[in-house]
């Protein structure tokens, strides 16, 4: 197995500082707006940008952890069984805008899930997407991010990891995986 | 990720701490679902289950077919008194009948103990035992030790006495081993007419006397008398039964703690329970109910997951 870092925790940084910036000149002062960071992983960028936007606004926007497991459309056909993670979502998305976040976007298939049950709490007014990874032409559904920190292009074999300081590992960084037969 | 150890859920003595942990896990997620708005997730959209009685029940059986529903599941119900059972047919054909319908699951009560583990020995589809007989049922079980759980953080360290009809009860049962597999400490107390014989081999204390017993205790199952049983005389009236096991808000009060207070239902009022007790902030026997929902919702998508 390779790894190799593809954005280094200096450039993260900056990174996650301009998507919030790009968050602000969109969204204002927050007052409708909410945001949904996708379980497992999701909810560290959610968190993150919750935190940049706090010092940058002086106000913490409404962010919630947001579950797809019982919306995958893999069920039943993986060799895995699918875990379930918690959902919370402690405000109401009726008539808000809702920004999804999530560390990689890969097929879709997880933002397409995330959208079913987003709607369980609600019709927002609006969705955008907000991921850190980009990867292209690796689509399986007709989903484009709005927001994007970086696009990577990739191999099907290999795999893009985001790892936060406090949660795995030391520093942040983003690795790109390749799997090599040893 | 983890799975459930078995193919089957046929009752609680086959299944590990592990897998009750994992149900409970999965079970807290679900009961977040049943708090929204939409109580509906698209999980067994493509499964087909058939709830199979041979035996009367209301409660489990809604509870079962909500817990599909709200999973997205397609259901058909079975019940023996509509059906071709009366004119003779085995429970084997009856069921592969069923099954040549493409039914992936089947939720089964039978009279009879042992029938669900009779059926998998013989057939491919996954089987929830919803009770057979007076052996076990493990739905129940779960609940509630999960009622448990949410109620005291906990069940392991936590002292449990089950109160009633030990001896015809599936619910004891099922609750003693799967109390036991997460490291709560059982005790049965009833009219010793109504004790199984070898119960102590089980591992569980024997009380008689119901005001010891809820002094011991930090939680009261008390089990249904079943008042159709009333004829074979397991004790002489139930007048004496109440006056000698039954609870009321006097006995709760006189305690020195406080005690949680469980019913599997249908209650009888005024015979097990009095009114001000099953009704008194001890009782989390809505609870039970509720939480009956979320749990059948984990096994069955921890089964269907296991295809």
């Amino acid at each position: 197995m390779q790894k190799r870092i593809i954005v280094n925790h200096k450039l993260l940084e900056i990174m996650v500082m301009r998507l919030c910036h790009q968050l602000i000149e969109n969204h204002g002062d927050f007052s409708d707006s909410v945001i949904l960071g996708l379980q497992p992983r999701g909810i560290y960028v959610a968190q993150r940008i919750q935190k940049t936007l706090a010092a940058i606004l002086g106000k913490q926007v409404p962010t919630g952890y947001l579950d797809t497991t019982f919306h995958r459309d893999d069920f039943r056909r993986r060799d895995t069984p699918l875990t379930a993670n918690a959902t919370k979502v402690d405000f109401l998305i009726e008539g808000k805008k809702v920004i999804l976040v999530d560390d990689v976007l890969y097929t879709g298939r997880s933002v397409r899930a995330a959208m079913d049950a987003m709607i369980a709490y609600g019709r927002p007014a609006n969705v955008e997407l907000l991921v850190l990874i980009d990867r292209l032409y690796t689509r399986h559904l007709p989903i484009q991010p709005t927001y994007v920190g970086r696009h990577v292009n990739s191999l099907l074999s290999q795999r893009v990891l985001v790892e936060w300081q406090g949660q795995d590992t030391p520093e942040d960084n983003i690795w790109l995986i390749t799997k090599t037969d040893e | 990720m983890q799975e459930l150890s078995v193919r089957h859920l046929l009752g609680i003595k086959d299944i590990t701490p592990q897998d009750i942990q994992l149900i409970f896990e999965t079970a807290d997620n679900f009961k977040d679902v049943l708090n929204r708005p939409i109580k509906k997730v698209p999980s067994l959209r493509d499964i087909t289950i058939a709830n199979v009685f041979f035996e009367n029940s209301t409660r489990t059986r809604l509870s079962f077919e909500l817990a599909e529903k709200r999973l997205s599941a397609d259901v058909i119900n079975f019940s023996s008194s509509s059906s071709s059972v009366k004119k003779g047919e085995t429970l084997l054909d009856t069921v592969n009948n069923i099954l040549a319908m493409k039914v992936d699951m089947i939720v089964m009560r039978h009279s009879s103990p042992g029938a669900p583990h009779f059926l998998s020995r013989h057939i491919t589809a996954n089987i929830v035992n919803a009770g057979d007989g007076t052996h076990e049922h493990p739905t129940q079980a779960l609940l509630d030790s999960f009622s448990i759980r949410e109620r005291l953080g906990d069940v392991a360290g936590k002292k449990v006495v089950i109160i009633g009809d030990i001896l015809h009860s599936r619910v004891a049962l099922s609750n003693i081993f799967a109390l036991q597999k997460l490291g709560a400490e059982v005790m049965v107390c009833g009219p010793i007419t109504l004790l199984p014989k070898y119960i102590k081999e089980l591992g569980v204390k024997v009380e008689l006397d119901v005001r010891k017993a809820l002094a011991w205790c930090d939680v009261a199952n008390v089990l249904r008398i079943q008042l159709e049983r009333q004829q074979m005389k397991y004790f002489p009236s139930l007048r004496e039964y109440t006056l000698y096991y039954g609870i009321d808000k006097k006995l709760l009060d006189s305690l020195d703690k406080e005690i949680v207070l469980m019913h599997p239902g249908p209650i009888n009022r005024g015979v097990e329970l009095s009114s001000d007790a099953a009704d008194s902030h001890h009782s989390i026997i809505l609870n039970q109910v509720e939480n009956g929902v979320a749990i059948r919702m984990a096994v069955l998508y921890l089964l269907a997951s296991r295809q």
